[in-house]
């Protein structure tokens, strides 16, 4: 029973004896586990499409009054794999004057950083014997290593448009690089906020020293990294790409088959990896009121559980908000979330300095993340008074678009 | 042959093999492209070294806004789109020359001095101390302040020239 | 801890061997019937006009100018927030970061005033 309710470590403890029992080197057995764990990590990814594709299409079907998908057995749940073989069997056009290489590299490169963020995940609690972790790897700097890999997926989007030869994929590739480059700033504050309480970027270290769950000590820093991470995987309500009545696929255009089936991958291995940084930075990871301390097992499915919770909350405010405008994408990041990104940072650094006491510090902050909502609110009120009575607009100038008879 | 070394072979090849790439290529979006590339590669140096807090740094301000900068600088010019330009111009003997002469000048630099070498492991803390020597007056906090100056005065200038369209 | 990052290179690996598997699979399995009306570029249906130039809106690269500024400055964020929580540092370290965050604070409400940050 011990046994069982460590499973996942005394496996690949076991696993690790036995290579070393063939005779294996120390380096070369350690390598097979990391093999295996990746093996895993890349079957959980694909998991991700598989079950929260149709998953969304019914939760969000629902939230607008109708069945979803139901034909797939059963009841539709089935419908990834109905979408996996017909991609599977299309035919990938290679558009004429299309640079070959350009065109077929993008693709794979995009899934890339998709998949790798999964190293840095902490998916169970730190062993005894610091070996052998749940969770592959625990880099000093997973958090930053999260921002990176996001950012390099941009460069795969630019070659995507342009490898395309197609004007409307290459704008469609201009504005989604813009919208990623304009929420990644928001982002990182907010994390920074998150690595300023803890006092080190790995994730691993993150989770366990969260006693209280940071989304009630900074509602902020989550709200904020919530909404950049949406704009960054252009979920609803930023999700001009997906928008059919815009440029109707975006980069994507040109692409067919298993192609375009790579991009789709990659959005939902993102939206998974996310989830999970979501769940373990802000909701305390794979704690569960002390479960994970007496069967570490199932540390994994707690993660994944928070996990599926925070996607439901996107697929949530996809089904509510309507789409944001193109103009006040940028808008949005620069002029709102910045600058309550910065003001939110430099609250968690005063705390921190007042006062050592972790119950002390999270009444403080929350305390100030709520002055800071209720200043905000205030001046939000405040410019739209001033907008409505013919003053100066501050977050769009496309405020006052509105018909002279309305006014 | 360790492992590190045969790493930094393999590092050294991607690098430098994105530099030629760069220089050599007709295309000038695949140049920006190799150009990605040697980032890449000078990214895995940073991690051989056990400098990972550069080889993050690396990956998400030269691969994710400066080539980013640079491709969007390529698309603004209509020139892009033209098929194949030269890769020589007229003066390529003189710029070879120069070439070898740099070359033959780094090659005695690395070989004639006394690098000092230390055999101390890298401390596991090292992000931490360098935070605190950013922060601490002693240390480098001057340089600390004055690069926030000098991305303001970069920031204005970008927007003053960038606002006469 | 380089240990760690041989994981992160067979994963590297891994990742891109997955991405060239799924491709050589769909290969093996897709028709492949080019005709011109297929592989001529998507335009609402139309023939396209002019060529594959786009109208490069300036804006774009402002906003990637901004952004680099930015990026940087978060970039020198992180070791402070990883030392800050630290027991010898003092409330002079967040004097010091607020003064850095202050001057390109200054520079935000700059480009906003001057308003390179409008228009998309």
């Amino acid at each position: 029973m011990d046994y069982v309710l460590n499973l996942w470590v005394n496996l690949a403890t076991d696993l690790y004896q036995l290579f070393l029992g063939w005779g294996l080197p120390a380096w070369g057995a350690k390598l097979i586990i990391d093999f295996v764990i990746i093996l895993i990590l890349v079957i959980l990814g694909v998991l991700a499409v598989i079950v929260l594709t149709p998953m969304e299409r019914k939760v969000i079907a629902r939230m607008q009054d109708r069945p979803g998908p139901n034909r797939a057995w059963p009841f539709g749940l089935s419908q990834a794999f109905a979408d996996a073989i017909k991609m599977l069997t299309k035919e990938m056009i290679l558009p004429r004057n299309a640079d070959r290489l350009i065109y077929t590299a993008a693709p794979i490169l995009i899934v890339i950083p998709a998949l790798m963020i999964y190293a840095v995940l902490p998916f169970g609690p730190q062993a005894a014997d610091a070996e052998l972790q749940l969770g592959a790897t625990n880099l000093n700097v997973g958090v930053l290593y999260f921002v990176a890999l996001g950012s390099v997926a941009s460069i795969a989007i630019l070659m995507a448009g342009w490898g395309s030869n197609n004007k409307f994929a290459l704008l469609g590739a201009f504005r989604v690089v813009n919208q990623l480059i304009a929420y990644e700033v928001p982002m990182i504050l907010s994390l920074l906020a998150v690595v300023v309480l803890t006092g080190t970027m790995a994730t691993q270290q993150i989770v366990e020293v969260q006693s209280i769950p940071y989304l009630i000590v900074m509602p902020i820093a989550a709200l904020t990294f919530l909404a950049s991470a949406m704009a960054e995987l252009n979920r609803s309500p930023f999700d001009l790409l997906e928008a059919e009545s815009e440029l109707v696929a975006g980069y994507q255009v040109e692409y067919g088959g298993m192609k375009f089936a790579m991009f789709y991958i990659a959005e939902y291995v993102n939206i998974l990896s996310t989830s999970i940084l979501f769940a373990a930075l802000f909701l305390g990871g794979y704690k569960f009121f002390g479960l994970e301390e007496v069967a570490p097992v199932l540390a994994p499915f707690i993660v994944l559980g928070k996990a599926v919770a925070v996607f439901f909350i996107m697929l949530w405010t996809r089904g509510t908000f309507p789409r944001i405008r193109l103009d006040q994408l940028a808008g949005l990041a620069w002029k709102f979330l910045v600058p309550i990104g910065l003001v939110n940072l430099l609250l968690v650094a005063l705390v921190v300095k007042l006062s050592a006491n972790p119950w002390a510090q999270a009444g403080l902050l929350l305390l100030g993340n709520l002055i800071i909502l209720a200043v905000t609110f205030l001046i939000i009120t405040l410019v739209e008074r001033r907008a409505k009575s013919g003053g100066a607009v501050v977050l769009s100038e496309a405020q006052n678009l509105t018909p002279a008879a309305e006014r | 042959m360790s492992v590190q070394h045969a790493v930094f072979i393999i590092l050294s090849a991607i690098a430098l093999i994105g530099a030629l790439g760069v220089v050599l290529n007709r295309r000038l979006f695949r140049s920006a492209l190799f150009l990605v590339l040697s980032f890449v590669g000078v990214a895995g140096f940073y991690i051989l070294l056990e400098a990972e807090l550069l080889a993050m740094i690396q990956l998400l301000v030269y691969v994710g806004a400066i080539a980013i900068l640079i491709i969007f600088a390529i698309m603004l010019s209509r020139q892009a789109m033209v098929a194949d330009d030269k890769v020589l111009n007229e003066q390529w003997a003189l710029g070879w020359l120069v070439a070898v002469l740099l070359f033959a000048a780094l090659v005695y630099v690395l070989v004639k001095v006394n690098w000092p070498v230390v055999e101390v492991a890298v401390p596991a803390n090292s992000i931490q101390r360098l935070g605190e020597s950013l922060v601490n007056p002693n240390g480098f906090v001057l340089p600390f302040e004055v690069a926030s100056v000098l991305l303001l005065v970069a920031l204005v200038g970008a927007v003053i020239i960038a606002r006469e369209k | 801890m380089l240990s760690d990052y041989i994981f992160i290179g067979v994963f590297l690996v891994v990742a891109v061997l997955f991405g060239l598997v799924a491709l050589g699979v769909a290969w093996l399995f897709s028709p492949r019937k080019p005709n011109p009306v297929k592989t001529s570029t998507y335009e609402c249906g139309l023939e396209t006009i002019g060529d594959t130039w786009v109208q490069f809106r300036a804006q774009y690269y402002i906003y990637a100018l901004v952004f680099v500024v930015f990026d940087i400055e978060a970039v020198f964020l992180f070791p402070w927030a990883v030392a800050y929580g630290a027991e010898g540092i003092g409330l002079w370290a967040l004097g010091e970061a607020f003064l850095f965050l202050a001057i390109l604070t200054v520079g935000l409400v700059y480009a906003w005033r001057k308003g390179a940050l409008r228009w998309m």
